[in-house]
């Protein structure tokens, strides 16, 4: 089994308040067969065992689909590898002697809680406004009288698999949260059970949108390049489209 | 300690009728006044938390992530299992109980299970109204699938993130909820102790983890539905974060643990690569429904699986299982798997791994088919392991998974603390010594959406509370008791980091509390938690202070709790002298390896009671007996 010398360049910055910058670290003996989270705990141990600070970053299921993981590594949100969330990214991507930058996601909605931890609470405010279907507790139909069509149900899905990562915020040079909020719009206003409440669920989650602070969107598309479960911004022409005749209507 | 079960009386199939026709109700206008808390966001805590916003209930809730969308049940992949019966294959709520009690080795209550069954065609209804994109077929209805432990296709799925659907199903409820203002929502809090009252759960205590500071919080009952302690052995499909602190601390208050021994090995798992993993990644179960198992005969065998012909290779669990083969249930094959690699037929670096092989349904469906149902799963292997598992077969290994134990629960879902209920994979109550796949989302949500909102009312409506506030002095013992937790956790500065010794402690777990056990291996296990636990609270190095963000100071207070837990599960283990489920006593096997019951003496669900004083542990194991008035106790066969 090889092993890498890998060089890093990692943001510290003690709170939102505090000022924050590089610090630089070299790690041997690093396995290709280590995830990249697996490398930072690695360093942790290390300079927990030094009584420095460990770096602090979010992570959770570390499969990929929680999406706790949100570091922006060498100015790319989750990395090198298309389709593929920071916890899912190996070693192997990278080469004895490179040298990784590791920020957080950088967008006035995501205020630094700790080095790279974010706080990403404004994504949770844009569902609340309207990314739902009202449905109460025991007062479902049976599930087979509404038909949906193979097709439709798909596509509802291929928006229906975002992770809520941030990534689309910190990849845009807007900031700006479009792909997020208009993958939910698209899954449940595509579907049929979606469509009582399609127009308002639209306006209430743009506002939102807006009033978290996060920036507009000039189609620069960098958001679908990187997300990790590949969500497309053809999401965000049926937004502007259920949006426009929604407010027209 | 008195162990109601409060099962209530009549025929198996009208028992929950009945019950709801009988329990207390609380008038619309008084849900309003009524606090209730709910520990943990994920499918029983979001679908409880949003049904009982609904009903007009005050709810708080309360998660250790930054958003309650990311709880741990997003990870589930396969599928939800429903008696809807679509497929026409002969499915009822009869059978999916049936196999679901045959399944847990006949070591869960009939009543609560014959429920679960009943709700999950409910469970469906609800899903796929609030937009959870289930799989369909062209005709616009929807598609089933098989699993492990049923020869029927009762399993509802959505692609390979059926977790990931209907937990946002549930969270999208919830957070409707929390915009109504009947739901104020506290992420990043972790629960840290439980308060009781004149002995009734009355609030809870929690960490806020960005600044550290202690809060208290009053209520008129307590949810929790904090998951399962699957990570007490370090490496498990688990996430990182999911921990037993919150049960564990409910546990000391008074609230009885049981079957903590009951845990789950899932079958297929990436196998470990190095010292530096940090956790497992679970191949869904219904890959087994494609892939064929097998290795090598001949444990020298060093050729590429791909140039190993048929007659050289061992497809163990269809020889020794004709009827079921490769979808047997997941502590079966998981014992197969050890029993292989045992005789030095593994494969793979380390040999600790089995071939998982789609070759021959790639050759009859096509690559377009198999990628279509497994496409995530495949990318997934690929991408952690390196190779492609289109052209070669997949090599996977058990890793711990579920935990059946959990808070014990009366039929209301009701701990022996009145007011402190208990939901999903934390309490204990439905799949005995085994759980079927696909059926863990069906009880989180079961519990959230259909039970819990019905069976706290009824306690509520009787239960007479005194107004208290959180000046009341138990409020400020368990302040003083975490806060003091803290400080003595922070001031050892020893040499060994808390990881190390998590790493150490799931090594005793795994070697001799995990696949099987032996009462010779528990007993040492035992003697070696505890001087592992003594050496911990002397030479732990947790790293900070606790007036901030630090994640070291979290994982140190919750494998402080994992080292008790341990301790727990190997005594439990111990004293299950018989075979069931998962939990295989070396002792007491067939000559084939299956486990041998013992229901003469061990019908029953061990409930352990906390008796420490002073820091040193002790627990008292109390009865609950299983009557089994419905279905005939077999020796469970898959032949």
């Amino acid at each position: 089994m090889s092993t890498m010398t890998i060089h890093l360049k990692i943001w510290r910055q003690k709170n939102a308040e505090a000022q924050g910058h590089f610090e630089k670290y070299t790690l041997n003996d690093v396995s290709e067969h280590m995830s990249f989270l697996e490398m930072l705990d690695v360093l942790n141990e290390d300079l927990i065992k030094k009584g420095e600070d460990p770096v602090e970053f979010d992570y959770d299921c570390r499969e990929g689909i929680c999406g706790s993981c949100n570091l922006v590594i060498n100015g790319r949100a989750h990395g090198p590898k298309h389709m593929t969330a920071a916890c899912q990214l190996h070693m192997r991507m990278y080469n004895d002697g490179d040298t990784i930058v590791v920020e957080p996601p950088r967008a006035a909605g995501f205020p630094v809680i700790r080095d790279l931890v974010v706080d990403r609470n404004a994504l949770d405010r844009i569902i609340e406004a309207g990314g739902y279907i009202s449905v109460k507790t025991g007062s479902a139909p049976e599930a087979n009288i509404i038909p949906v069509e193979k097709d439709i149900s798909e596509e509802a899905f291929d928006y229906a698999t975002c992770i809520g990562c941030g990534a689309c915020v910190a990849a845009c040079p807007n900031s700006s949260a479009h792909l997020f909020t208009a993958a939910k719009i698209a899954h449940l206003n595509l579907l049929p059970q979606g469509k009582p409440e399609k127009e308002k669920r639209v306006v209430a989650m743009v506002n939102q949108m807006e009033k978290e602070g996060f920036g507009d969107c000039s189609n620069y598309a960098e958001c679908e390049a990187v997300c990790p479960v590949g969500v497309s911004i053809s999401s965000i022409a049926q937004m502007r489209k259920d949006y426009l005749k929604a407010i027209f209507s | 300690m008195k162990l109601e079960s409060n099962v209530p009386s009549g025929p198996l199939e009208e028992k929950w009728n009945n019950h709801l026709n009988d329990i207390k109700l609380v008038a619309p206008n008084n849900k309003r006044k009524y606090n209730i808390i709910v520990v943990g966001t994920g499918l029983a805590g979001a679908s409880a938390a949003a049904s009982l916003a609904e009903l007009g209930y005050n709810v708080k809730t309360f998660c250790i992530q930054d958003s309650a969308r990311r709880a741990h049940s997003i990870a589930a992949q396969g599928g939800i299992n429903a008696a809807k019966n679509y497929p026409n294959d002969g499915d009822s709520v009869w059978r999916l109980f049936y196999d679901t009690i045959k399944g847990g080795d006949y070591r869960s209550r009939e009543a609560n299970v014959y429920r679960l069954a009943q709700n999950s065609n409910h469970i469906i209804d609800q899903a796929v109204a609030q937009g959870v994109p289930f799989a369909r077929e062209y005709g616009g209805l929807l598609d089933n699938r098989s699993f492990g432990g049923a020869q029927v296709s009762r399993t509802f799925y959505a692609r390979g993130q059926t977790g990931q659907q209907l937990l946002l199903g549930a969270y999208q409820s919830m957070m409707k909820q929390v915009h109504t203002g009947k739901i104020k929502n506290y992420p990043r809090h972790e629960m840290l102790d439980l308060v009781v009252v004149d002995g009734v759960a009355r609030g809870i205590v929690s960490r806020d983890l960005i600044d550290g500071k202690i809060h208290r919080w009053e209520a008129d009952a307590v949810v929790l539905c904090t998951g399962g302690y699957g990570n007490v052995f370090y490496l498990s499909t688990n996430a990182k974060n999911s921990n037993v602190t919150a049960a564990w601390r409910c546990h000391k208050r008074g609230a009885a643990f049981a079957n903590p021994c009951m845990v789950q090995i899932h079958p297929t798992c990436i196998p470990v690569s190095g010292d530096y993993q940090s956790k497992l990644t679970l191949m869904s179960e219904s890959l087994r429904n494609d892939g064929r198992v097998w290795v090598p005969k001949d444990p020298d065998d060093e050729r590429h699986p791909n140039d190993i012909p048929e007659e050289d290779r061992y497809y163990y669990l269809e020889e020794r299982y004709p009827s079921f083969g490769n979808l047997v249930p997941r502590d079966v094959a998981s014992r197969n798997a050890k029993m292989v690699t045992d005789e030095g037929m593994g494969v793979g670096d380390t040999g600790l791994a089995v071939y998982l092989d789609f070759r021959d349904a790639i050759k009859r469906d096509g690559r377009d088919v198999i990628e279509a149902k497994y496409g995530n799963l495949f990318d997934m292997y690929q991408n952690i392991t390196d190779d492609n598992p289109y052209e070669e077969p997949m090599r996977i290994f058990p890793a711990v998974h579920y935990t059946m134990g959990g808070l014990w629960v009366d039929y209301n879902l009701m701990s022996n603390i009145p007011g402190l209920f208990v939901a999903g994979e934390a309490n204990y109550s439905d799949h005995g010594a085994n759980r079927l796949g696909a059926s863990a989302l069906m009880q989180g949500l079961s519990d959230g959406y259909f039970i819990i909102p019905y069976t706290i009312g009824n306690y509520l409506a009787d239960a007479d509370l005194e107004k208290i506030d959180t000046a009341h002095e138990a409020f400020s013992v368990a302040e003083k008791d975490s806060t003091e937790q803290i400080d003595k956790i922070l001031s050892v500065q020893g040499d060994k980091t808390v990881i190390e010794f998590h790493r150490e402690l799931g090594k005793i777990m795994w070697d001799k509390v995990g696949i099987s056990r032996s009462a010779e291996g528990l007993n040492e296990a035992i003697s070696e938690i505890r001087s592992l636990r003594e050496e911990f609270w002397k030479n732990v190095r947790v790293p900070g202070e606790a007036n901030y963000y630090n994640k070291y100071l979290e994982f140190a207070l919750r494998v402080a709790d994992f080292f008790e837990l341990a301790e727990l599960m190997a005594e439990d283990a111990l004293d299950r002298d018989e075979s069931c489920g998962c939990h295989l006593r070396e002792e007491h096997q067939t000559e084939e390896g299956e486990a041998l019951r013992n229901d003469e003496d061990y019908a029953y669900v061990s409930a352990w009671e906390y008796k420490g004083v002073n820091g040193k542990l002790e627990e008292v194991l109390h009865k609950e007996n299983l009557e089994f008035e419905f279905v005939e106790l077999k020796q469970r066969s898959y032949k």
